[in-house]
């Protein structure tokens, strides 16, 4: 058995095997234009329309290179605490691909942009930090369709050009859960800083899975094998239990593991040998001399790091200190910037704490219900804040306020509006609390006389027939209080 | 040193320019007379060189986020020795 | 010969802006000379009706204020022409036409010029005899059989024969220089950065340039002056202050430094180049110019850097050439027999030749004990350059170690084939700027050239010897029109 509750081990006979593992992630930089050309970048158009002679490497055709996706991998750069290298170079990776125009991909081998860096995972038994190894600047390749035609493969180019980011980890993770979080920190940290989308649908974010195993206990690295390009954080945990159990079951057959790329079937759910990137993986870098080094002055740098919005470490540090949350909820309304921007948009008005409970609560539950982003709420933070204060000043009771999010949630529509139209407001005058209470009484004569003689159970029941009677509008503190002198 | 046929093999691979076997020697002897030539170089002592790649003596030049290229797919595939109305069409790959 | 076609490209300008010429009849001058001279194999695809059009719209409606008013002119194949094919030489671009235009070639259209035609190449500009063109041989106009130099042997020979009043060519080692020299001409290769490489077939980025080809110096540097501009969709083009050079050609070299690098003696150089190195010394002197021996010791190494550092970048910049996008296909059974069979079908022998030198001293294992080598001595090439141009303002060498050889000579060695640009390619190395002019004939008649080396952006200055010293030749081309008949 392992020692705390997040470690996953693999046991086998008499063995604890650990799996580690490391993740290229390639990341869409967000930018209009493509790294090396000016076609557009736009996600879903007809295939082959946004493809330039540069794109489709015609002859003579030359690369000049995009400011803004620089910028955009400084800036992930800073966000990933990391170091920005002033000068970094443009390698050629040469292959043959039938939607990879040019024979070669530009991509940085030698001098990336970004160095080492980290990113701080929470997990349930306490935070975790993953170092980066490197982030650099390349090209995306084209689209290979192999499905519409029994003989041909056929090509679109519309991605290829597009400008990625290609995150490195160290081989810091051990689990397909610290996977999972660290994609998750990863996306939300350039969500933050409007990198990268995270559109995992749309491929605006793919990772490539190096997965070794070892005796738990060995300080070596085992024989790594590396899953390509897999586009969910579903698909990369599924794909690392299949890869690490295979990898354990051949050691424990006294086999070897080959150094291989592999491909995971979604289908058959398991990684199998991809042997046709096998016999050309000689990639023949060098610096590509269409292009120049390409330097960052200091000012450069500095003017980006001025553009850094607070990120989601930073910010949750703010909202346990000043807002006093739990790191728990810290953790739920940061890790977007949708959310936390909701939330401080909410509490501008209104009570903190009220306003944690129902976002975490009430909102997510139906957000998720309707499956929409937090963007597309119906009830804009201006009029959830405008709920919760209704709350807090006594207008309506907790269970009323259900009932009018629910109605918000058909529309955005102002809560106080529902409460004077539905007449929702909670009854709080003591004379006509009562009033309704005596006929309470009145109408179950029987009980008031058990109660007395010492059912003391039965005090719920006459606050229920209280609050049926008042429609739920009854103020339920002064209920309690009437209630009790009059019994 | 000298290149056999194996490494005429690999690198007519990793080139995708097919060779058979007669192909393969005459290259052979020719490269092994050209790099011999070559090997002068190992007269030269270079531990302390810094290698130059471009004799440009400048730094890239960045250009504006700017879509500029409208869609060229008429153009980009009229060229193309095989393609449909969408697509360039090659023959099948198999993963 | 017409008395229009022997006129230079400065002396056309002159007549047709003083209306002395029509644009018309300049260019029906070189079409006919053109037609007639099909023999020599100069060009690769003609152009001829378009450019006699193009020429009657100029002289209905005559902008005379461009530098090249109404000229017509043929290109080196390796330039993209819009909608007129473009092979560099190659099978394997055998049906490509662009729909874009290269940035030099539009810039001499834009002063006014008009294509006649695609002119002959070495196959990817990949060869110094015009060989290994896949659409055959050219011959050069001072004799039969004589090769008329490589890469840029069209450009050379249609110029020396009169087919186009003035030309532009490429070089990635010589490719200008050496074929000029061979065939009594002048040819400028520019310093790096110069010349947009925007739309030319790329062989090696790091080397390649385009320039202009002419029968004397103040053509080529009209025409350098026109081509010759900074350009954003090349990102190693660089923008430094242009001069005017045909306006600002000077005779008057007094007291510039001229050095002669002793390593320029190479072994077994025939004693007429010896020969006419010496007398290039003595019209330099005749000018006015002061020489001092230099050294620039890593010359004997430019070749080998040369024949790893251009393979290398030719490897891989010809690896879009996969049947997929543009150009030949060979049928196959899969994606890979496809890329195999087009590109052994497609590519000639010296192409595949040189595309597995390049493959292999970039993979695995082999990069550092060549490509990154190569990338040091190139380092050291230059600063012997950076080093004797703290003492002289230009370097004279002999543009070749001989005079042009019989087509079929040397195609056999490719060793003793690369050993023709052992003078020129230490300037491509160092992104020097070259100039090579006639100076004087071997004892078949056969011209020899010499060439005079610049500083960076210094074309002006070489520009300026190039032209004192051409007064003091007077070198006369032997052409006989053998091919008419
Ligand atoms: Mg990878
Ligand atoms: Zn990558």
């Amino acid at each position: 058995m392992s020692k705390n509750k997040s470690e996953y081990l693999i046991n086998r006979h008499d063995n604890q095997y650990e799996v580690v593992i490391g993740l290229e992630v390639h990341a869409q930089v967000s930018s209009q234009s493509k790294l090396f050309s000016t076609s557009s970048t736009k996600f879903g158009a007809e295939p082959n329309t946004q493809v330039s002679l540069v794109d489709a490497a015609f002859p003579g055709m030359l690369p000049v290179i995009n400011e803004y996706c620089v910028k955009q991998a400084i800036k992930t750069g800073i966000g990933l605490k990391a170091k920005i290298n002033k000068r970094s170079i443009f390698d050629r990776k040469n292959y043959f691909y039938a939607d990879l125009p040019q024979g070669y991909q530009i991509s940085q081998f030698k001098d990336p942009i970004v160095g080492e860096g980290k990113v701080i995972l929470d997990m349930p038994d306490g935070q975790k930090e993953v170092g980066i190894e490197r982030l650099h600047l390349e090209q995306d390749a084209g689209k290979s369709i192999h499905d519409l035609d029994p003989k041909n493969t056929f090509v679109d180019l519309n991605r290829s050009g597009v400008a990625l980011m290609e995150i490195v980890s160290k081989p810091d993770l051990r689990s397909p859960d610290e996977v999972n979080a660290y994609i998750k920190k990863l996306r939300s940290i350039m969500r933050y800083l409007g990198t990268c989308d995270g559109n995992m649908q749309e491929g605006s974010l793919r990772a490539d899975v190096n997965v070794s195993v070892r005796k738990k206990g060995s300080k070596d690295f085992g024989t790594r094998c590396e899953i390509k390009n897999v586009n969910s954080i579903k698909f990369m945990q599924m794909a690392i239990e299949y890869e690490a159990n295979r990898q354990v079951d051949l050691i424990e057959d006294g086999q070897k593991i080959d150094q291989e790329t592999r491909l995971f079937d979604t289908k058959k759910n398991e990684t199998r040998s991809m042997r046709s990137k096998e016999d050309a993986h000689d990639y023949r870098y060098f610096p590509d001399p269409d292009l120049l080094p390409l330097e960052v002055s200091d000012d450069f740098i500095e003017n980006l790091k001025s553009e850094i919005p607070e990120l989601p470490d930073e910010k949750k540090k703010r909202f346990i200190e000043k807002f006093k949350l739990s790191p728990y909820e810290a953790n739920i309304l940061v890790s977007d910037i949708e959310t936390s921007n909701y939330f401080e948009n909410v509490i501008k008005k209104s009570d903190v704490k009220l306003a944690t409970n129902w976002i975490i609560g009430e909102l997510f539950a139906a957000l998720n219900e309707k499956n929409l982003e937090i963007t597309e709420s119906p009830i804009s933070a201006g009029n959830l804040s405008k709920l919760i204060n209704l709350i807090k000043d006594g207008t309506i009771s907790g269970k009323i306020a259900k009932t009018v999010f629910e109605q918000m949630m058909e529309g955005d529509k102002d809560p106080k509006k529902i409460v004077e139209e539905k007449g929702l407001k909670q009854e709080s005058d003591p004379k006509a609390l009562e009033a309704l209470i005596d006929k309470v009484i009145d109408d179950n004569r029987d009980k008031a006389t058990e109660y007395k003689s010492g059912k003391v159970k039965l005090f719920g029941f006459f606050v229920g027939q209280v609050m049926k009677v008042s429609g739920g509008k009854a103020n339920p503190q002064l209920v309690n209080e009437i209630l009790k002198k009059k019994l | 040193m000298s290149i056999d046929l194996k490494t005429i093999k690999h690198i007519s691979k990793l080139s995708r320019i097919s060779v058979d076997e007669k192909k393969a020697e005459k290259l052979a002897g020719d490269l092994n007379s050209i790099f011999e030539f070559i090997e002068k170089l190992n007269e030269l002592k270079t531990d302390n060189v810094e290698p130059l790649t471009s004799v440009a003596e400048t730094t890239l030049k960045l250009r504006s986020d700017k879509v500029e290229s409208k869609n060229l797919r008429e153009q980009v595939i009229k060229n193309s020795p095989k393609e449909n109305e969408d697509y360039f069409v090659v023959p099948k790959v198999i993963e | 010969m017409s008395d229009i076609t022997i006129q230079s490209l400065s002396l056309l300008v002159e007549n047709i802006k003083s209306k002395k010429l029509s644009s018309s009849e300049v260019t029906k001058a070189f079409v006919d000379r053109s037609e007639k001279s099909k023999e020599l194999n100069a060009y690769i695809t003609e152009d001829y009706a378009n450019a006699l059009n193009k020429a009657k719209m100029f002289d209905e409606k005559p902008n005379l204020d461009l530098k090249l008013p109404g000229i017509p002119m043929a290109v080196k194949d390796l330039f993209c022409t819009k909608d007129l094919r473009t092979t560099a030489g190659s099978k394997i671009l055998n049906n490509f036409v662009p729909t874009y235009e290269s940035t030099v070639t539009q810039n001499i259209w834009n002063e006014g010029a008009i294509l006649m035609g695609k002119l002959n190449c070495d196959e990817f500009a990949m060869g110094s005899s015009n060989e290994t063109s896949f659409f055959g041989n050219v011959q050069n106009p001072i004799d039969k059989n004589l090769v008329p130099g490589g890469s840029s042997g069209g450009s050379s020979s249609a110029v020396a024969a009169q087919l186009t009043p003035i030309t532009i060519g490429t070089d990635t080692g010589g490719s200008i220089r050496q074929p000029a020299s061979f065939t009594g001409t002048v040819g400028l290769k520019p310093t790096y950065g110069s010349c947009s490489r925007y739309g030319i077939v790329a062989f090696a980025s790091s080397l390649d340039q385009a320039g202009p080809m002419a029968q004397n110096v103040k053509d080529c540097a009209l025409l350098q002056e026109v081509i010759s501009t900074y350009d954003e969709k090349d990102s190693t083009s660089i923008d430094f202050k242009r001069n005017e050079y045909s306006k600002e050609l000077t005779k008057n070299i007094k007291g510039k430094k001229i050095g002669i690098p002793k390593e320029y003696r190479v072994d077994g150089m025939p004693k007429e180049i010896e020969d006419l190195w010496k007398k290039g010394i003595e019209y330099a002197k005749d000018c006015g110019a002061e020489i001092i021996d230099i050294s620039l010791p890593h010359t004997n190494y430019a070749l080998p850097t040369y024949y790893i550092v251009a393979p290398a970048e030719a490897s891989s910049n010809l690896a879009r050439y996969d049947g997929v996008k543009y150009g030949f296909r060979a049928e196959g059974e899969n994606l890979i027999d496809m890329y195999e069979k087009t590109r052994s079908e497609g590519f000639g022998a010296e192409v595949q030749r040189r595309i597995m030198i390049g493959t292999y001293v970039l993979s695995s294992g082999y990069y550092d004990a060549y490509y990154l080598k190569a990338q040091k001595v190139r380092k050291l090439i230059k600063n012997d350059f950076d080093d004797a141009y703290k003492k002289v303002d230009a370097i004279l060498t002999p543009s070749t170690p001989s005079s042009a050889f019989k087509i079929g000579e040397k195609t056999n060695d490719p060793v003793s084939m690369y050993l023709n640009d052992i003078f020129t390619v230490p300037v491509n190395l160092a992104g020097l700027p070259g100039i090579s002019i006639p100076a004087g004939h071997d004892a078949r008649g056969y011209p020899l050239g010499l060439q005079i080396i610049g500083r960076a952006f210094d074309e002006q200055n070489i520009l300026n010897i190039a032209y004192a010293m051409e007064e003091k030749i007077n070198f006369k081309n032997n052409i006989t029109d053998w091919w008419i008949k």
